[in-house]
């Protein structure tokens, strides 16, 4: 099959690689008839976290039809179509049986680094580097879908494969951070990262009641595009104080919620603080990221607020204010999404209009043009929020 | 030092309560020595492979060990290994924990693949008689096309 592949120096490149095969019984192949880049593959091609393998094929948030069921498979039948949860996860440990899958214990054949990295495995990814997952990307004709009956969910009819792909991560994610802010309705709520994952952050706010929800970013369309989609107020960053701009749309209290969808500076944008030039004095060779968005956050954030950090992290970070989270009381929450728990209920608020992901697919483009895909997603062109691969 | 202190008696509780514990399900093929043994006074450092590893396996104990038998990722440690169990508590299913027999390194033909971490494989023998227990089998990595080509 066709399959977009890493392919070291030489960047992305669609080449020809063997079909997936059923290798466990609860596994399902899936036909993809859509997979979207997400900004956590960014870091990965920017050469931080675990490294990729020339032929290691990317993506995660896909959908597609059900061709091969496992004999386990009890609630998908060849025909379906399918959207499925970015995470893998198992269903049946204790933490998948608590809701919290991305959790999972036996969700990932790559355990070794996920123990060395943070001392226990966690649930499992598409498209992740071998060392570090286990399962190929879905940038590809052909993807396999472990634990299918936990991780894949047939979409009703209305819900058109453009709009349903995004059920797979960026909607369940944006549902995580304003279910972890615990919103309500009143609250203020500030989102930092205009991308997808931010604005349906943004979305699920508002539905929960939010009265005020401010997105921040530094590009002008794509804060027109959640103001115009998501119905959210903006700022830009280059030309705002963002704290005081929040402090001020506040009643001097700070955002009651304040959500980070941004993750690794994998681009070395952002100015470097006197904080990261004092860090990184004291230290040669490798950089550990830098929160600037998790540190605005939590300086804005009202005392006794939540702050979520959803933005992908794979190791240290430097300068993290905890003086400031401490004296305010502040919680601070994260997580991977759970979309196992979520994505049903997704998909029906999707099919009755409440939830729109129709403008999240800016760019749709045959799997033969991933890699002019990545450039227009990396370099944030031609108002690119997500483009979408059809095999 | 003072944290491998700690440790020791942190074994040495685990190691009491799993010989006396409620669930007597201890195939062991030798005895569990009791916490005078682990009691023993251990200098800080590297684990030598006499710390107990233990995994919670979200099911009842008939279903990690069944009919009291070690399944099969168990067995192929040898006779080497203690094993011992005892319900989490909280609901959580139970607490299946092994380490080699005695606290001596792994022998047998376990011996070659732990490398320098002596409670690597024992860790990794544990997590998939978790696996099994809790979803049936054990999860497979998609085939690499570094593994060659597919039969059939
Ligand atoms: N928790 C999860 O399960 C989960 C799931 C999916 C994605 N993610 C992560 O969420 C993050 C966002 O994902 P995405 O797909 O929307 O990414 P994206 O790359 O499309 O968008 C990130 C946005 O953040 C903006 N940004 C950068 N620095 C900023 C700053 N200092 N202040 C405000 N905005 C800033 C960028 O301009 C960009 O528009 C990524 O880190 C991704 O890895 C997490
Ligand atoms: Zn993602
Ligand atoms: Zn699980």
């Amino acid at each position: 099959m066709r399959a977009l592949c890493w392919l070291g120096a030489d960047g992305l490149g669609v080449r020809e690689v063997p079909d997936p095969e059923l290798r466990n019984s609860s596994d399902a192949i899936v036909r993809v008839r859509r997979s979207s880049t997400c900004g956590a593959d960014l870091p990965l091609l920017g050469g931080r976290g675990p490294s990729l393998t020339v032929g290691d094929v990317l993506g995660h948030e896909f959908l597609g039809d059900v061709v091969e069921v496992g004999p386990g498979v009890r609630r998908h039948r060849v025909g379906d179509r399918v959207v499925v949860c970015a995470v893998v996860s198992c269903g049946s440990c204790w933490y998948c049986r608590q809701g919290r899958y991305a959790c999972c214990d036996n969700g990932s054949t790559g355990t070794a680094v996920a123990e060395q990295a943070w001392g226990q495995p966690v649930g499992g990814c598409y498209g992740q580097p071998r060392s570090a997952g286990g399962f190929a990307g879905s940038h590809a004709e052909y993807v396999r879908v472990p634990y299918a009956d936990v991780g894949a969910f047939a979409v009703p009819d209305p819900v058109d494969d453009d709009r349903a792909v995004f059920a797979s991560d960026a909607v369940p994610t944006g549902w995580l951070g304003a279910e972890l802010g615990e919103v309500c309705p009143g609250d203020v709520v500030a989102v930092w990262g205009a991308g997808a994952v931010g604005q349906m952050t943004a979305q699920a706010a508002l539905l929960r009641g939010a009265a005020r929800v401010v997105v921040i970013d530094r590009y002008p369309d794509r804060l027109r595009s959640a103001e115009r989609h998501v119905g959210a107020e903006t700022l830009d960053y280059r030309v705002t104080d963002v704290v005081a701009e929040l402090r001020e749309r506040s009643g001097g209290r700070g955002p009651d919620v304040c959500v980070e969808a941004v993750g690794m500076a994998w681009d070395g944008t952002g100015s470097r603080s006197l904080a990261d030039l004092f860090a990184a004095a004291g230290r040669a060779g490798a950089v550990p990221d830098r929160p600037i968005a998790v540190r605005e956050a939590v300086h804005a954030c009202r005392k006794g607020g939540t702050v979520v950090v959803l933005g992908t992290f794979t190791g240290f970070v430097d300068t993290f204010p905890l003086g400031a989270v401490m004296h305010k009381g502040l919680t601070v929450r994260s997580s991977r999404q759970h979309g196992q728990r979520w994505i049903p209920m997704l998909l029906d608020r999707m099919a009755r209009g409440e939830i729109d992901t129709g403008h999240l697919a800016t760019h749709r483009l045959p799997l033969e043009q991933g890699a002019h895909g990545y450039d227009l997603f990396r370099e944030r062109a031609d108002g690119c929020l997500r483009a979408v691969f059809t095999p | 030092m003072g944290s491998g202190t700690r440790g020791a008696r942190a074994v040495a509780r685990t190691a009491g309560a799993m010989a006396a514990g409620a669930v007597a399900a201890v195939t062991a093929a030798r005895a569990l020595r009791g916490p005078g043994r682990a009691n023993r006074s251990r200098t800080a450092g590297p684990d030598r492979g006499d710390r107990w590893q233990v995994v919670t396996v979200d099911r009842p104990p008939e279903r990690v060990l069944p009919g009291g038998r070690r399944p099969e990722p168990l067995r192929r440690l040898g006779d080497g290994v203690d094993v011992a169990l005892r319900p989490a508590p909280g609901g959580r299913g139970t607490e299946l924990a092994a380490r080699s027999a005695g606290g001596g390194p792994l022998t047998g033909p376990a011996a070659h693949l732990v490398g320098d971490d002596p409670g690597l494989l024992i860790r990794e023998t544990l997590r998939q008689v978790k696996q099994l227990a809790e979803t049936g089998e054990l999860l497979r990595p998609d085939r690499s096309p570094l593994d060659g080509p597919a039969r059939g």
